[in-house]
C-alpha cells in the first residue's frame, strides 16, 4: 500500500511536470491558431529558435540562464513580428490549405538553416546548478528542474488568463477575433494588434522551446517531430480558449505518464486513442466554442 | 527530333565509355541519412567516409581513381533507399554500394545487389539476418547480439537482478532477447522488461518504474541520439544511481559523438561495444587525432564514423588487389578473406562463411578523461568474436 | 478567379488531357535510367489523385491518408509473402482492405469537420503505424517486410531490375484509376461533392445526403490510396513503416496543393514537380535540399494561389487579354 501510494505521488508529479512542458510549448500555438485563426504549422520553428537562442547565449556568451530565457523570448518575438508583417499578414485572407502549405515551406527552410548553423546533432543543455538535484518532500525526492517548470507554467497560465480576460488589450484581441471588421470600425488598429499577438504567441513558443530543451532536445528537425503533440494539445483543449490547452496538457501529461508507468506495453497507443475519444465526444475540444 | 535525341544519347554513351577506358575510375555509391530526425547518425557515416577519402584517397594503383557518389535515404525509409540504390546501380553504374544506417533500408537494398551482382558493404545497419539475404552483402559494423549477449553473460556475474528497458522496434527487441538469453543462461534474474515507443521523449515514467522494482542494474537499449541523452538524464534526475542501480547496455547508449551532451549522469555507466574514441590503440589515436583535426577539436568520432572508415578501407583494399578492374565475384572472394589487424577498433576480419564482421568486444566504463566524458575500455570480454545469433538461429 | 473544380456538362475528354499520357510514354523511351523514380512518381500521382477526390472535391482536409496507403501496401506485401505472388491479386486485396478501413473509419470520423477531423485522421494513421510496429510476426515491424518475389503480371510480364515492367504497370493502373476518377467527378455524384465543399449547409437544405456522400467518396478515395500503396509494395518489393507515417500524408498534401487542388491534373503536376525537384536537389545538396523545396512552397503560396496550375491559368488569362 505504501508502495502504491508513493508511486501514485510520483506518477502524479511527473505527469504534471510533463504536461506543463507540453503546455509551455503549445500555448503559443493556441494563441496564434485559436485567437488569430491562422493554421500556423510552423509553430515549432519558433520553439526551436528559442531553444537554440538560449543554448548559444549560454554556451557562447556565458549569459546566465534566466537572462538567456528572457533573451530568447524577446528575440524570437521581435523576429516573428517582422515575419508576420512581411509574410504572414498576406495570408490572413487565404484558405487554410494555403496557410498549411506556406507554413510547411517555412518549416522546410528553417530545418535546413538550423542544420547549416548548428549541425545535425542535438544541442547539449546544461541547466544551472541551483536547478539541479532533487527536492525532498514528504519522503520522496522530486527533480528540482521539474518542480521549477511546474511553478513557472502555472504562473504563466495565470498571467495569460489575466492578460486576455481582464485587460484592455485582451478585450481588444477577443473583439478582433470575433469580428474583425467591427473591431476595425470601432477604431481598433487590428493589424497592429495581430502583429503583437503573433509576437506573443511566437515568444511563448520560444519560451517553451528554451525551458523544455532539457527534456525535449533541440535539433534541426524539431519543428516536424513535435508538431503532432502541439496540435493534439490545441485540438483537445479547444480552439480559442486559454484554459483549454492548460487542462488538455495536464490531462495528457498525467494519463500518458500513468499509462507508461503501469501499462508500458500500450504506451504508444494511449495519446492517439485518447485524442480520438475526446474529439469524437467533443469535436470542438474540451473548452472550445461550439461552431 | 527523335533521331537527334538518339544520336545525342549515343554520343554521350560513347564518350562515357571512352572516358572510363583511359582512366580506371571505380564508382562507389554511398547511401546514408542526410536529412530527417536521424541525420545525426548519417552524418557520422558521412564524416568517416570523407575522412578516409581525404587522407587515403590516393593510395591506389597508378591510373586508378575512386569516384564516390553520396546519396540521401532520408531516414528509415526502405523504398527511398531502394530507389536510390537502384539508380546508383542502373544509372551511375557503381561497382560498390556502402553506407546505410538503417536495417530496413539495407534489407530493401540487399535483394537488388544479388540481382545486379554489386558488392554491398554495410557500414551500420545491424539486423543480424541481413547478410543472409544476398551473397553480395558483407558487413563491417556489428550485430546487436554481438555486444548484448556477452554483456548478459558478464552481467550475470555482477548483478543478481536486472530490469531491461529497450526501444520498441526490431533492434530493441533483438538487443533485449540477446541480453536476456546471455544473462539468464548464466543464472541471472530478470525482474521486469519495458519497451519504449520510438516517438517517446520523456523517459521519467519508465525510469520510475525501474526504480520502484529495485533491481541491481538496468539494461538499456535505445536508437542513440537524443533518446540516449533523454534516457540518461532521466536516470540521473531520479537518482537511480544513488539507489544502488547500475546503468548498463550496448555501446549505443553512450555513443561517443553524443556522450558529452549527457552530463555527469553518465559517469560510471558500463557498456560492451566494439569501438570507443578513448581506445588506447595507436591506430585509434591517430584516427581520433585526424578526425579532430578535420572536424573540430571538441568533436569525437562515434562508432559509426570508425566503422565507415573501416568500410572504406576494405573497399580500397579490394580495389588495390584487383588493380581497379572490379569483378564482383572476385571482389566478394577478397572480402571474405579480408583482415585488418590494425583498425581503430583493434583487429577485425570478415567471417568467410557469414560475410559478417569478427571483432573484439570491449567492456567500457564512462569516466572523465581530461575534463571530457569518455568510454574507457576496461577489458576485452570477447576476443575475435562472431555474431552469436547466427549460431542460435541456424539457416533453414 | 474560381477554378473549374466541379460539374461540367461536357465530360468528353479534351485533346490536352492526353498530354500527360503522351509525356509519360515519352519518358519511358527518353529516360530509361530514371524509370524507378518514374514509377514512384506515378504511384504518388495515384495517391495524390485519391486525396484530390476528398480534399479537392469533398473539402476534407486530412493528415491521415497514409493510413489507407500503408494498409494497401502492407496487405499487398502480406499477400505476396503468405498467399500468392500474383501481382493483381495483391493489388486487389490491398485496395479492398484499404477501402474497408476507409469505410469504417470514414463512418466514424466524417461527422466532424475542420481541426477535429484533421486530428482524427492523424490519430488514426498513428494508431495504424503503432499496430504495424507491434505486429512484427505479420509485418516485420521496424525491419520492414520484404523477401517476397512476385510472379509475372498475368503470367506474361516479369518485373525486371531496370524497372521497365514496373513503370508500365504503374502507368496502366494510374490510367485506369484516372478514368474512374474522371467519370466520378463529371457525374452528378461529383457535382454533389463539389456542392458539399462549397456550401455544406445549403446541401443539407436541398436535402442532399451529405454524410452518405462524404462516406462514399472517402471510401473510394481510401480504396485508390490502398491501390497506390499496393503498387509501391510491388514495384519496390518491400514495405516499411514509413508507408503509414503521417509525414507521408503531410508530404502528399504539399504535393497536391502545390499542383492545384480540385482539378484532377493538379495531382499530376504537383508530385511530378515536387519529386523531380527533390531528386535533383537531394543529389546536389544531400544535407540541405529541404531549403529549396521550402522556398518553392513559400513562393508558390505568396505569388500564386491555386498552385502551379493556378499560375498557368493566370498566365493563359493574361495572354488572352493581351491578344
Amino acid at each position: 500500500m505504501q508502495d502504491f501510494l508513493s508511486s501514485l505521488v510520483n506518477v502524479a508529479f511527473h505527469g504534471i511536470a510533463y504536461g506543463m512542458i507540453l503546455y509551455l510549448i503549445s500555448v503559443g500555438l493556441s494563441v496564434t491558431m485559436g485567437l488569430m485563426g491562422f493554421a500556423n504549422l510552423a509553430h515549432g520553428v519558433f520553439a526551436m529558435a528559442g531553444g537554440y537562442m538560449m543554448l548559444s547565449a549560454m554556451s557562447g556568451l556565458d549569459v546566465p540562464f534566466p537572462l538567456a530565457i528572457v533573451g530568447a523570448f524577446v528575440a524570437v518575438a521581435l523576429a516573428s513580428m517582422v515575419l508576420e508583417r512581411f509574410l504572414y499578414s498576406r495570408l490572413y485572407s487565404a484558405g487554410e490549405l494555403e496557410q498549411v502549405l506556406f507554413t510547411i515551406g517555412l518549416i522546410f527552410m528553417s530545418v535546413a538553416l538550423a542544420r547549416l548553423v548548428y549541425g545535425p546533432l542535438p544541442q547539449p543543455v546544461f541547466i544551472p546548478g541551483y536547478l539541479k538535484g532533487q527536492i525532498h518532500l514528504l519522503g520522496s525526492g522530486f527533480p528540482a528542474y521539474r518542480v521549477f517548470l511546474i511553478v513557472f507554467s502555472v504562473a504563466l497560465a495565470g498571467l495569460l488568463w489575466f492578460g486576455v480576460e481582464r485587460t484592455r488589450w485582451g478585450a481588444m484581441v477577443r473583439a478582433t477575433v470575433d469580428y474583425r471588421l467591427m473591431a476595425q470600425s470601432l477604431g481598433i488598429n487590428t493589424a497592429r494588434l495581430f502583429t503583437l499577438t503573433f509576437g506573443l504567441g511566437s515568444g511563448l513558443a520560444a519560451l517553451g522551446g528554451a525551458l523544455g530543451a532539457e527534456i525535449i532536445a533541440v535539433q534541426p528537425t524539431y519543428p516536424f517531430e513535435h508538431l503532432v503533440y502541439f496540435l493534439i494539445v490545441v485540438a483537445v483543449g479547444g480552439l480559442g480558449s486559454l484554459r483549454g490547452p492548460f487542462v488538455a496538457a495536464l490531462l495528457i501529461g498525467v494519463f500518458d505518464t500513468a499509462c507508461k508507468y503501469w501499462v508500458p506495453e500500450f504506451g504508444s497507443f494511449f495519446i492517439y486513442v485518447a485524442t480520438i475519444a475526446v474529439l469524437l465526444w467533443r469535436p470542438e475540444g474540451l473548452f472550445g466554442k461550439a461552431t | 527530333m527523335r533521331l537527334k535525341l538518339s544520336t545525342l544519347i549515343a554520343v554521350l554513351a560513347l564518350s562515357a565509355a571512352v572516358g572510363s577506358a583511359t582512366a580506371q575510375t571505380v564508382k562507389i555509391g554511398v547511401i546514408t541519412t542526410y536529412s530527417g530526425p536521424t541525420a545525426g547518425q548519417g552524418d557520422q557515416l558521412d564524416k568517416g567516409f570523407k575522412l578516409y577519402l581525404k587522407l587515403n584517397g590516393n593510395k591506389l594503383p597508378p591510373g586508378v581513381k575512386v569516384e564516390p557518389i553520396f546519396r540521401d535515404d532520408t531516414g528509415a525509409n526502405p523504398d527511398a533507399a531502394k530507389r536510390v540504390a537502384q539508380e546508383l546501380i542502373v544509372r551511375d553504374k557503381v561497382q560498390f554500394l556502402t553506407g546505410v544506417v538503417w536495417t530496413p533500408n539495407a534489407a530493401a537494398i540487399a535483394p537488388l545487389t544479388a540481382e545486379a551482382h554489386v558488392p554491398f558493404i554495410i557500414a551500420n545497419a545491424a539486423g543480424w539476418n541481413i547478410p543472409r539475404m544476398s551473397d553480395y552483402v558483407a558487413r563491417v559494423s556489428h550485430t546487436l547480439p554481438q555486444s548484448a549477449y556477452p554483456l548478459g553473460k558478464w552481467a550475470a556475474k555482477k548483478f543478481k537482478r536486472v530490469y531491461t528497458v529497450v526501444a520498441d522496434f526490431a533492434p530493441g527487441h533483438e538487443a533485449e532477447a540477446a541480453f536476456i538469453k546471455g544473462y539468464k543462461d548464466a543464472g541471472g534474474e530478470i525482474v521486469g522488461s519495458a519497451r519504449v515507443p520510438l516517438a517517446n521523449t520523456d523517459f521519467i515514467p519508465y525510469m520510475q518504474r525501474v526504480k520502484d522494482a529495485k533491481p541491481n542494474a538496468i539494461f538499456a537499449f535505445n536508437p542513440g541520439g537524443k533518446q540516449a541523452t533523454a534516457q540518461m538524464k532521466a536516470f540521473g534526475d531520479l537518482e537511480l544511481g544513488k539507489a544502488g542501480i547500475k546503468y548498463i547496455g550496448t555501446g549505443d547508449i553512450t555513443a561517443d559523438e553524443e556522450l558529452q551532451n549527457m552530463g555527469d549522469a553518465a559517469l560510471g555507466v558500463l557498456t560492451v561495444h566494439h569501438y570507443s574514441a578513448a581506445g588506447d590503440r595507436p591506430a585509434n589515436k591517430s584516427f581520433v587525432a585526424a578526425y579532430k583535426k578535420e572536424y573540430g577539436e571538441k568533436l569525437n568520432p562515434g562508432y559509426m564514423a570508425a566503422v565507415a572508415w573501416d568500410a572504406m578501407d576494405l573497399i580500397f583494399h579490394v580495389i588495390r588487389e584487383q588493380k581497379g578492374k572490379i569483378d564482383p565475384d572476385k571482389t566478394m572472394q577478397l572480402i571474405r578473406n579480408y583482415k585488418n589487424p590494425d583498425s581503430p577498433r583493434g583487429p577485425i576480419q570478415i567471417d568467410p562463411e557469414t560475410r559478417d564482421i569478427v571483432q573484439n568486444e570491449y567492456l567500457r566504463e564512462v569516466r572523465k578523461v581530461n575534463g571530457q566524458l569518455a568510454n574507457v575500455e576496461l577489458e576485452i570480454v570477447e576476443t575475435q568474436y562472431k555474431d552469436p545469433w547466427k549460431e542460435f538461429n541456424k539457416a533453414k | 478567379m474560381k477554378h473549374a473544380g466541379g460539374y461540367i456538362a461536357d465530360s468528353r475528354i479534351r485533346a490536352i488531357e492526353w498530354l500527360p499520357w503522351a509525356f509519360a510514354l515519352l519518358c519511358y523511351y527518353a529516360a530509361p535510367s530514371y524509370l524507378s523514380l518514374g514509377s514512384y512518381i506515378l504511384t504518388m500521382i495515384l495517391f495524390a489523385l485519391s486525396l484530390d477526390l476528398i480534399l479537392g472535391y469533398g473539402g476534407i482536409i486530412t493528415l491521415g491518408h497514409s493510413a489507407y496507403f500503408g494498409t494497401g501496401a502492407y496487405v499487398a506485401g502480406i499477400v505476396a509473402v503468405r498467399l500468392t505472388g500474383e501481382p493483381l491479386v495483391g493489388l486487389l486485396a490491398g485496395a479492398l482492405a484499404a477501402g474497408v478501413l476507409g469505410l469504417v473509419t470514414g463512418m466514424i470520423i466524417l461527422r466532424t469537420r475542420g481541426l477535429a477531423l484533421l486530428m482524427l485522421t492523424l490519430a488514426i494513421t498513428s494508431v495504424c503505424f503503432e499496430v504495424a510496429n507491434k505486429a512484427t510476426s505479420l509485418t516485420g515491424g521496424a525491419d520492414g517486410l520484404g523477401g517476397f518475389s512476385l510472379l509475372p503480371i498475368l503470367g506474361l510480364f516479369r518485373f525486371d531490375m531496370f524497372g521497365k515492367t514496373a513503370y508500365l504497370y504503374c502507368l496502366a493502373i494510374l490510367f485506369a484509376s484516372w478514368w474512374l476518377v474522371r467519370k466520378l467527378v463529371y457525374s452528378p455524384f461529383g457535382a454533389s461533392l463539389t456542392g458539399v465543399r462549397e456550401n455544406n449547409l445549403r446541401m443539407h437544405a436541398v436535402g442532399a445526403p451529405v454524410y452518405q456522400r462524404l462516406v462514399a467518396s472517402y471510401t473510394i478515395s481510401a480504396t485508390l490510396a490502398g491501390l497506390a500503396g499496393a503498387l509501391l509494395t510491388q514495384t519496390t518489393q518491400f514495405v516499411g513503416l514509413n508507408a503509414l507515417g503521417f509525414q507521408l500524408s503531410g508530404e502528399l498534401i504539399v504535393m497536391l496543393v502545390l499542383g492545384g487542388v480540385g482539378r484532377i491534373y493538379g495531382a499530376f503536376v504537383g508530385p511530378l514537380v515536387y519529386l523531380v525537384l527533390q531528386d535533383y536537389l537531394a543529389k546536389r545538396f544531400p544535407e540541405y535540399w529541404y531549403f529549396g523545396i521550402g522556398a518553392m512552397l513559400v513562393l508558390v503560396v505568396l505569388f500564386a494561389r491555386g498552385g502551379i496550375l493556378g499560375i498557368i491559368d493566370a498566365g493563359i488569362l493574361r495572354l488572352r487579354r493581351k491578344s
